[in-house]
């Protein structure tokens, strides 16, 4: 979410996860407290004893309070499921948190690295060799037919999933997302909201993933993905360029209102901040807004999330309280940042 | 009944009859509700979830009396029962995927299209099946034998257990 890194105006990030089990254990679904422990154990142990995995901050999420698990799930570095589950769990995380290793979620280890803008090239690299070094200090449960056995057989062969984060307000606001849809399920790509699984989209962000793990290579299904998300980067940038052509003022209008909002109200919900840094993260794209760069919105939709608002401001805060606190954050974070361009621009 | 989209009970039985055959959904109230409210011309239909999957796939291929055999079948190595597999979607073990390859072999290509791994293949620890399999089983006798306080069979069962992991079996 660094705003950096190709395409970053409309992609936000690329993320590779590798589902992995232990031979020795059962899946967690049938795993013992004792087991869980047992495999928390084995792999701090053994990440303890590989070059470079000794510096990762190691967390045990199951001793974390409620907050901090909320706090990593919104940053992305653990899973909803992996915050709320129960028994012995934990993360290893890097230093610039582009690498998380999930320890007992749904499979024993759920490996993850995401990249700023399309770079899934890159996070392949990374993750393949991370996998390599794990895989030479533990033994993974691995059938010659079937490739890497999960939890769940929608996950067996590979155990990867690729996806691409991607901002397409313009694609909403023409109605021509639903077709977007269409055509990448027929390609067997799935398309979910901002939060995986389930989620409701929000602000416009779409999460775009290889729905199939068997059959093909990791390669090919890194392919798959990033053979298509440049046309929908450039199916975003047509319906950005009709609207600006088409209907200038009204663009501008809607742009303005919503940062409008941003700057100046008392008490703002969640979910009416991602839908107003949506059209204000479309307005910097556009030139219409140029206050503000791409990251400071990025940041924004971090920071402006529950718990992160609660460990700004270091105590526990209601959802009323969490509204009024997230007004004042945005007052006085845009504010600043206006005021510093505006500076430099005199 | 759980939900076949997700873990919740299943409190709304919907029978569709838009297709050629009645089509049944047993879904939580909320899944019920996304359902139920989804838009008809496209937008994002749920997922058929792998309960579900499975649930209409069995149904085509067996009896009743079939799947109730079906549903028994359990796993020696973990316990999991097919039908707790069926409900939750989840395996319990490597060994499931032997041990109910029949029937799990027809949900992969419904799946993937594909049942032959193409990908990357671990390069140190490589096992057979066979060999992980005995490895899930040896970490059960051992924790039975460290219950009983019997360490010289535990000890044993570590030398074994080392023997395979570092392919000497």
């Amino acid at each position: 979410m660094r705003g950096s890194g190709p395409e970053s105006d409309i992609v936000i990030s690329s993320r590779i996860r590798l589902a992995r089990n232990l031979a020795e254990f059962p899946f967690i679904r049938r795993c013992t407290p004792q087991d869980r422990k047992s495999i928390e154990k084995m792999v701090h142990d053994r990440l303890q004893v590989i070059p470079g995995f000794n510096t990762l901050y190691y967390l045990r999420v199951d001793e974390l309070a409620h907050v901090d698990r909320q706090f990593l799930t919104e940053r992305q570095l653990i899973s909803r499921e992996h915050a709320e589950a129960e028994g012995a769990r934990s993360v290893a995380i890097d230093n610039d948190e582009r690498l998380s290793v999930m320890i007992n979620e749904e499979d024993h280890l759920r490996i993850q690295v995401m990249k700023s803008g399309l770079d899934l090239h890159s996070a392949w690299d990374q993750i393949n060799e991370v996998d390599d070094q794990l895989e030479s200090k533990l033994s993974y449960a691995f059938h010659e037919r079937l490739g890497y056995l999960t939890a769940c057989p929608t996950n067996v062969g590979t155990g990867m999933r690729v996806s691409v984060m991607l901002h397409l307000p313009a694609l909403v606001i023409t109605n021509q997302i639903e077709k977007v849809f269409r055509s990448l399920q027929k390609i067997n790509l799935a398309v979910r909201g901002l939060y995986g699984e389930g989620s409701q989209a929000m602000g416009d962000f779409y999460q775009i993933s290889n729905q199939i793990t068997l059959g093909k290579s990791e390669e090919e299904l890194i392919g798959q993905v990033s053979g298509v998300v440049p046309m929908i980067i450039e199916y975003e940038r047509k319906a950005r360029d009709f609207l600006i052509t088409q209907n200038r003022e009204d663009l501008h209008d809607k742009i303005s209102r919503a940062y409008g909002i941003l700057c100046t109200a008392q008490t703002i919900s969640s979910e009416e901040t991602m839908h107003l840094l949506s059209s204000v993260r479309m307005g910097v794209n556009l030139g219409l807004i140029d206050d503000l760069a791409i990251s400071d919105i990025n940041k924004l939709f971090v920071e402006t999330q529950p718990a992160h608002l609660q460990k700004l401001r270091g105590n526990e805060l209601d959802t009323a309280g969490r509204n009024i606190e997230r007004a004042l954050y945005l007052r006085r974070y845009l504010q600043d940042r206006g005021k510093e361009h505006r500076d430099e621009r005199n | 009944m759980k939900c076949q989209q997700c873990e919740k009970p299943a409190t709304f039985h919907i029978t569709e009859l838009t297709g050629e055959k009645p089509h049944e959904l047993h879904l939580c109230e909320q899944c019920a509700q996304s359902y139920l409210t989804q838009n008809p011309s496209g937008g994002m239909p749920i997922q058929p979830s792998l309960a579900g999957m499975l649930h209409h796939q069995l149904k085509v291929a067996d009896t009743a009396k079939e799947l109730a055999k079906l549903d028994e079948q359990v796993c020696p190595i973990c316990g999991i029962s097919f039908y707790e597999f069926r409900n939750q979607g989840r395996l319990g073990c490597p060994h499931d995927y032997t041990c109910f390859g029949s029937e799990l072999d027809p949900l992969i290509v419904n799946i993937h299209g594909d049942t032959q791994h193409a990908g990357k293949h671990p390069k140190h620890h490589q096992q057979s099946s066979q060999d992980q399999t005995r490895l899930i089983q040896l970490h059960n006798d051992m924790k039975a034998a460290v219950e009983k306080e019997d360490y010289e069979r535990a000890s044993q069962i570590r030398d074994e257990i080392r023997k395979i992991e570092e392919g000497q079996s």
